[in-house]
């Protein structure tokens, strides 16, 4: 370290550790700080923990918990999916890794002050909004978001009381990606395979009591641009006591393009060609419920008790409305066209229109194309609400290996120690404070045969944890 | 699995240790080791740049298993822990390779490889792969996207 740096290195800096290694003429630890306890902000930690000898990384999560959307997204009956829970304990729990739950962006700490404390800043804090089908009549009772179904069924706080209606016979679900399907499987599932697994209580006991019968899946595009993946769609296939009833009109043409279509496409196609020739044969049961994939509907209006379609072409991929019109029953209407990003402090260049953070391969821009070196995106937040866990995965790896490449090549400057986090006097939760919520859970889910019993009160939480 | 690994490790070390310090137990052990060595299939697991990353497993393990028990260094890979809910155990076969192994791929795979980058028509998940005596020596291509995270 040259004499000039140390100078000024000097400067500002009066704690004693960071001076000594400053003194001492040590490269100082390298301090990162991930905002964001979810996959992507799980998977960039690992990788920079590996690659980095020398380096911190703090993890500060809006909530108490940790895992984001692989505790409050995957569907409680996906229990596997949640392995990865393993990997990412494993990397909480390794000594240069610390966690501050309980931690806010925007409110308990600012963008400015964490970027003063690290030398770099990696958001992973997702996608907590949805899109709108900017339709009258939006935001009446009956029409909920599935992000919130979603975040209802599987304890997120706040989502509580969301207390959806499930009196009616007809559900429609607006949009057609595994989210929608999910959602769907939930509603559509025997009760007692939902008993076994973590969703919450209070959701189980609105399901015994839930009268839905039928499950709308309307889609904007034809069967060829179907968002659901092929294990979604044969996981509804096996569902006992649903009949999955296809329209015969959808497909016209479908059959003669099956060959040309790339393999995943082509098997996925394929499943539901085979479905519909199946479908009526074993006339279900009496008693069965109906899953009834639609497509080529685009949304018009939300009416009282139904929901009005424009019949779409396609052109070029594209759905075009037509003049045609189909009106669906639908006592609750789950609006599942996407998620995005919320802007959670001022200092963040935000795409609003694409409800996400400007990022060129995760580097966050100043403006439309200079990067702002030392601040990092990863995850929804950078690349929007699309793909599955190794998408994540992948990327979140891409954008750690370009922090440590970025460090390497100086473009961040590491010369002069920084200080971190100061959690003192903050009601922060820690790795073992997150033990402790975890051992409860567990030990509350036990006595009723499920997996864990999840607590849903923030305060609770934080009693838990010792906080 | 790391205690395991860590008592496998250090009797292999012991083993060697002792080997060379008395012709009897070298005797002894040389013998436990042939038979040991029957069960041994060794894989070489070749990334996208070239690395050759070489490991061992008995006759039962899967590849997954072989990434883990051994550490190797495959970053994310198996991360639903063999349950085929995802593809990151991703793994690309010889064709002559694929061909000999005793079971096709089922629905549930083949579903889960739809989702992998790089798919190829001899693309099998690791997970689903269990090594048998005859798959001694055998090299298995890991596609670039896990690994060399640039081309993600």
């Amino acid at each position: 370290m040259g004499l000039n740096l140390l100078s000024i290195c000097r400067r500002g800096l009066h704690t004693s550790p960071a001076r000594l290694q400053v003194i001492q003429g040590v490269a100082p630890t390298k301090r990162i700080c991930i905002v964001g306890a979810g996959p992507a902000g799980f998977y960039a930690a690992q990788l920079l923990l590996k690659q980095l000898s020398d380096c911190v990384v703090d993890v500060v999560e809006k909530l108490p918990v940790p895992f984001g959307l692989v505790r409050f997204g995957v569907a409680p009956d996906h229990p596997e999916v949640k392995n990865v829970i393993n990997t990412f304990t494993k990397t909480a729990e390794h000594p240069r890794l610390r966690y501050f739950g309980n931690v806010s962006l925007g409110t308990d700490v600012s963008l400015k002050e964490l970027r003063e404390r690290y030398h770099a800043v990696l958001l992973t804090y997702g996608a907590d909004q949805d899109r709108e089908l900017e339709l009258e009549n939006e935001q009446q009772g009956n029409v909920i978001s599935a992000r919130k179904f979603v975040a209802w069924y599987n304890g997120l706080p706040g989502a509580e009381n969301l207390n959806p209606d499930l009196n009616g016979r007809d559900v429609t679900i607006v949009g057609q990606g595994n989210v929608a399907v999910d959602v769907a499987r939930m509603l559509l599932s025997p009760l007692d395979a939902l008993r076994v697994t973590d969703t919450t209580e209070y959701a189980l006991e609105a399901l015994s009591r839930s009268q839905v019968e039928r499950v709308h899946l309307v889609g904007r595009r034809g069967p060829l641009q179907a968002a659901f993946t092929i294990k979604e769609l044969r996981e509804m296939l096996k569902l006992p006591n649903v009949d999955t009833r296809w329209r015969t009109d959808d497909f016209s043409g479908v059959d003669s393009l099956v060959e040309k279509l790339q393999r995943p496409r082509k098997r996925l196609t394929e499943l539901m060609l085979k479905s519909l020739k199946e479908q009526g044969r074993a006339s279900g049961a009496a008693g069965s419920k109906q899953f009834l994939p639609i497509f080529l509907r685009a949304p018009k209006a939300i009416n009282l008790g139904e929901m009005e379609f424009s019949v779409t072409k396609l052109q070029e991929d594209y759905a075009v409305a037509t003049d045609n019109t189909e009106r669906l029953p639908s006592d609750l209407i789950l609006r599942s066209i996407g998620y995005k990003s919320s802007c959670v402090d001022s200092d963040i260049n935000f795409d609003t229109r694409r409800g996400r953070v400007h990022n060129t391969e995760g580097r966050v821009l100043k403006d439309t194309e200079k990067i702002d070196p030392g601040l990092y995106v990863a995850g929804w937040l950078g690349t929007g609400p699309t793909g599955v866990i190794l998408t994540t995965m992948s990327g979140a790896f891409a954008v750690a290996k370009s922090i440590c490449d970025d460090i390497a090549a100086n473009v961040l400057d590491t010369s002069c120690a920084k200080p971190g986090y100061d959690a003192a006097d903050k009601r922060v939760v820690t790795w073992d404070g997150w033990k402790r919520i975890d051992q409860f859970e567990s030990e509350a889910g036990k006595a009723k045969g499920k997996p864990r019993e999840k607590i849903v009160s923030i305060q609770e939480m934080l009693k838990v944890a010792g906080v | 699995m790391l205690v395991i690994n860590t008592c496998r490790n250090a009797s292999r070390l012991a083993l060697r240790s002792l080997n060379l310090r008395s012709p009897i137990a070298q005797r002894t052990f040389s013998a436990g080791l042939a038979l040991k060595q029957k069960d041994v299939v060794n894989v070489t697991f070749v990334r996208a740049n070239g690395d050759r990353l070489k490991a061992s497993g008995k006759v039962g393990d899967s590849l997954l298993d072989v990434v883990v028990n051994n550490s190797v260094d495959l970053d994310g890979f198996g991360a639903c822990e063999g349950t085929l809910t995802c593809s990151t155990c991703h793994l690309i076969f010889k064709t002559s390779d694929y061909e000999k192994l005793p079971d096709k791929p089922g629905d549930e795979e083949l579903d889960m490889l739809d989702l992998a980058y790089e798919l190829t028509d001899t693309s099998r998940l690791g997970c689903q792969i269990i090594l048998s005596k005859d798959m001694d020596g055998l090299e298995v291509h890991v596609p670039s996207t896990i690994n060399d995270a640039r081309a993600a």
